[in-house]
């Protein structure tokens, strides 16, 4: 990804890559709270099925992923551990914050103990609202990210503004 | 973002500095192994301390809080109305049956009871978020042991039960519908025809369950006789629900206790198994999906006509005065104990979650198993992490 980060490879080349980079995000689930359950009827339920997006979750590891998806309340307590997940995953790597307690601190946002946001630690490509978000939100903010990995030029991939799922 | 990186890391080295925890690694007595925050045995953010001779565990220490939201506090700062929508979201996979504890708790001291109509459909969604709460339990034991075929099973039928409470409350499973006095509305037409048909496949779920994952034989060796809980120790923890029943302890609270709900008017076995084990308790959760099952059934069927909403004010003061009202959750004895002033909102709110008593059991009912029978018992004792932190 060296020559793409420099912007030296031929265009075609960089769609290709983009292409296969975008089906093939292995996701690594941070079931927290409630929108755990929605997480994971989106990857094990058979209505929705995220593995037809070509995410892929459970990997065995953070440094086998691509995606991190934070889906719940981050507690002041949590966050070293999410920090240091999001640290151990090789780039490129992408964030979706999923519900309202990952986004801004939710129902919680008077809470001593909530972290009032996830992008207060790690940076965020995709927010998707709700109080738990429905599978289908978690499967349109995949989509969402997909569209912006295909179209990504790596040199500017950090000065992206981050995309929320309406 | 407008912060830095400098400031970023040291937020996370603050914070980090709150999270230690006083255990270190040793290995000249036996090695320290950590398990958690973030692994999928520990049902989201348990994090569990285990000091180990070889496969043997010698003793454990269950690390909680990581999903400590301050709800005693945050209730103090809210009206009733507002706490029943953060009540819900304590134990996240039956969301009714925390409403109603807190409900049955205002009303009580309010002096108001609501109509039959509204106490049967009370019951009617506490059960079904029992059968949703069950279901989720079914397929995660099968997970735990290292059978994925069952998960499927059950989150393809839960999307069913999930499908008639959004139906009426427009929720997947907060359904934020009881009100003090009564319910939000009325249920849809054809809701009961469809509610009756969707609890007889839950029932060809609970015979397959029975099949696929109870009649297994590794299932059976992965649990049959691990972590065994007497019936003494079982009471002295304080353990409720299924895990004090499959201990042999006859003990429901929708039997024993005369709440104004519905269960009295329904015909229901409490279950009990006399083992104690892993089996048993799965067991005994599989037989109450069923129980469920059989409630809505007879209370849909026999629903009466009438209001769903009593005579209630408008903006809600609860007079002062104290109230404990709890119920059988799917985890066991969910209780409030509700201090009023005679103000919008609470004094002061404790809430008593079955799952912080069940775990507390851990370290006595680890110690001296083998590695691999940490993750089934975990599994049979069945905890949500917001249910114990709050």
């Amino acid at each position: 990804m060296g020559l793409v980060e420099s912007g030296k490879l031929p265009k075609p080349l960089t769609q290709l890559l983009n292409t296969s980079r975008k089906y093939s995000l292995w996701m690594y689930q941070w079931g927290l709270a409630c929108c755990a359950i929605e997480m994971a009827a989106a990857m094990a339920g058979p209505r929705f099925d995220i593995m037809r997006l070509g995410v892929i979750p459970l990997p065995a590891s953070p440094r086998q992923s691509d995606l991190l998806c934070v889906s719940g309340t981050v507690t002041d307590k949590m966050v070293p551990a999410v920090r240091r997940l999001w640290e151990q995953m090789p780039d490129p790597k992408y964030v979706i914050s999923m519900g309202s307690c990952a986004n801004c601190g939710g129902p919680y946002w008077d809470s001593y103990s909530v972290t009032k946001g996830v992008d207060q630690v790690i940076p965020v490509d995709v927010y998707v609202p709700g109080c738990p978000p429905r599978p289908e939100a978690l499967l349109e903010g995949v989509v969402l990210l997909q569209e912006r990995i295909q179209n990504e030029d790596m040199a500017d991939k950090w000065r992206g503004d981050p995309i929320v799922v309406s | 973002m407008t912060v830095t990186e400098s400031e970023q890391l040291a937020y996370v080295a603050a914070k980090a500095a709150d999270a230690r925890v006083n255990v270190e690694l040793e290995t000249d007595d036996g090695m320290t192994l950590n398990i958690g925050p973030q692994h999928p045995a520990t049902h989201g953010t348990l994090r569990i301390v285990a000091k180990l001779d070889g496969e043997q565990v010698l003793w454990v220490e269950p690390i909680m809080g990581y999903m400590h939201r301050g709800y005693e506090k945050l209730v103090e700062v809210r009206t009733y109305p507002q706490i029943t929508t953060l009540v819900n979201r304590i134990d996240w996979l039956a969301a009714s049956c925390n409403e109603v504890p807190f409900i049955l708790a205002a009303e009580q001291l309010m002096g108001v009871e609501a109509p039959l109509r509204a106490q049967y459909l009370r019951t009617i969604f506490h059960e079904m978020g029992r059968i949703a709460h069950l279901t989720m339990f079914l397929g995660d034991m099968g997970v735990q042991i290292g059978a994925l075929t069952p998960m499927f099973y059950a989150m393809r039928d839960r999307e069913f039960v999930l499908n008639q409470t959004e139906s009426v409350s427009g929720g997947r499973f907060h359904p934020n519908f009881n009100r003090i006095g009564g319910l939000k509305d009325d249920i849809p037409k054809g809701w009961l025809d469809e509610t009756i048909r969707i609890m007889r496949k839950m029932e060809a779920f609970c015979d397959q369950m029975e099949e696929l994952l109870l009649g297994n034989e590794i299932f059976e060796q992965r649990t049959r006789g691990i972590g065994i809980i007497p019936a003494e120790i079982a009471q002295q923890y304080g353990l409720t629900g299924a895990n004090l029943r499959a201990s042999g302890v006859d003990w429901d609270l929708r039997r024993d206790v005369d709440s104004p709900m519905a269960w009295k008017h329904a015909d229901f076995d409490v279950i009990t198994h006399t083992d104690g084990d892993c089996y048993a308790r799965t067991w005994v959760r599989l037989q109450e999906t069923r129980e469920a099952c059989k409630i809505v059934t007879q209370l849909c069927e026999d629903l009466p006509a009438g209001p769903i909403m009593a005579k209630v004010p408008r903006i809600i003061k609860v007079p002062a005065g104290e109230a404990y009202v709890a119920t059988e959750n799917p985890l066991g004895e969910m209780g409030y104990y509700v201090v009023s002033q005679g103000d919008l909102g609470p004094f002061r709110v404790k809430i008593r979650t079955a799952s912080f008593h069940n775990i507390s059991i851990v370290p006595w009912v680890l110690r001296g198993v083998y590695v691999p029978d940490i993750i089934s018992i975990l599994g049979s004792l069945y905890f949500i992490l917001g249910d114990i932190d709050r």
